[in-house]
């Protein structure tokens, strides 16, 4: 075990870790922060996407000593400083690009990715960065509707299943 | 995951000091490697982390010769290579995994259906590594294999910028790996055609159809010309039959692209 440190949402964060644990065990289990979800634990499904030092990123596809010294947001970072929803937590709410929710954090993280390199992008960007988040609920109209949205872009295009 | 030790060196020499340890291995992005741990297929008692290590970092474009870091993440391939690698790259996995993954990682691992040997083939590579330099051509020895030694790290990778170049890819649409990926490359003194992902034998140059588009570069040079079925892969993505068909389509496909 080693002590690993690491900035998480803005703040300084340390915990015990041993070579083998995952980011995503780290930040669930030392840290308690469990919006992070660990949905295929084999890279596939993007439920545990964080950013690391600005990128996105699967949790369960790295080490927590990988992170070390790095600068790391979750979910549990992104709403506003009064506590209410961001502007793409707040879309995929209006658009229903949620049902059960759990891959809903890895999809809030990856659109913020997606939208801080490509402010408008179109709905086949949108389709083809998500390539890696897997959800099984809403069959994808509605967080695609949800990011366009979220860019400011009109919606009434988008298929509406 | 079984246990292992953790270190981040800061330079070549102290990585290559840390993989002396008998059973040591080196990390670079971890994209196949740390899901390779959690099967318990290897048990390394060391990990060395490449990625800090700023002398392995960053791709830059010079008097016609592209060199990479071993370090590079696909993202950063797909940023700053020449088009035609940065569109591989851009296709890589999904971009979570392009954050991390490394060339390096890639090509050391030489899985047989990944992207970047087509290129590395294609484009007259040179792989370099702590102790020597290695053409392309002699680097990749079938499945999973390479000419490097234990312990030994690929530090960067020089390829030659061709006049054009195209990659076409079929991908598996769950793992997005390639089914089959051509790659054809042209030069002043040739075209080379590289094909992963469908060999049983690892990726290859294809040299029926390098001196019929030496010859002609159009598509229709490449009509009647096909790879032997019988040493193509063969799973329940494919027959052999099906493989061959489809890199004798890519092919065209990337030569339609730079016509």
């Amino acid at each position: 075990m080693a002590k690993v440190s690491m900035t998480v949402n803005g703040k300084a964060a340390s915990g015990e870790a041993e070579g083998r644990m995952l980011l995503s065990s780290f930040l669930r289990e030392e840290l308690g922060l469990t919006g992070t979800h660990v949905g295929c634990d084999t890279s596939q499904c993007g439920a545990c996407v964080v950013h690391v030092d600005g990128k996105a990123v699967k949790a369960c596809t790295m080490l927590a000593m990988e992170a070390e010294g790095s600068e790391v947001s979750t979910i549990e970072g992104q709403a506003n400083a009064d506590g209410s929803l961001n502007v793409i937590q707040q879309a995929f709410q209006d658009h229903h690009g949620l049902q059960c929710g759990f891959c809903t954090p890895g999809m809030v993280m990856s659109a913020a990715a997606l939208l801080k390199d490509n402010p408008k992008p179109s709905e086949a960007e949108i389709r083809h960065y998500l390539e890696g988040n897997l959800c099984r609920c809403t069959g994808y109209h509605n967080i695609v509707k949800a990011i366009m949205a979220a860019s400011g872009q009109d919606v009434s295009s988008i298929a509406a299943e | 995951m079984y246990e292992f030790e953790f270190e981040k060196p800061s330079t070549i020499a102290e990585a290559v000091a840390a993989l002396a340890d008998e059973d040591a291995q080196a990390l670079g992005g971890g994209q196949t490697l740390i899901p390779t741990l959690k099967q318990r297929l290897a048990m390394p008692s060391k990990l060395v982390s490449l990625a800090g290590i700023a002398e392995m970092k960053g791709v830059s474009i010079a008097d016609g010769v592209l060199t990479m870091g071993g370090g590079a993440t696909h993202a950063e391939v797909a940023a700053d290579a020449c088009a035609p690698l940065a569109a591989l790259a851009a296709n890589i996995g999904d971009p979570a995994v392009r954050n991390r993954g490394t060339l390096g990682g890639s090509l050391a691992n030489n899985d047989p259906a990944a992207d970047y040997p087509a290129a590395m083939l294609a484009l007259k590579s040179t792989i370099v590594t702590n102790a020597r330099e290695i053409a392309g051509d002699d680097f990749f020895q079938g499945l999973f294999e390479t000419a490097l030694e234990e312990g030994e790290i690929i530090t960067s990778v020089r390829c030659e910028i061709p006049e054009a170049a195209n990659y076409q890819k079929f991908a598996q649409p769950a793992s997005r790996f390639a089914l089959a990926g051509v790659f054809v490359a042209k030069y002043a003194d040739g075209v080379r055609v590289a094909v992963t992902g469908a060999s049983e034998e690892g990726v290859f140059r294809w040299s029926e159809a390098e001196a019929a588009l030496s010859a002609n570069f159009a598509p229709d040079a490449l009509a009647g010309i096909s790879v032997d079925a019988g040493s193509m892969i063969a799973d329940l993505h494919g027959s052999k039959e099906y493989r061959a068909h489809l890199v004798a389509v890519l092919a065209k496909r990337a030569v339609a692209a730079l016509a």
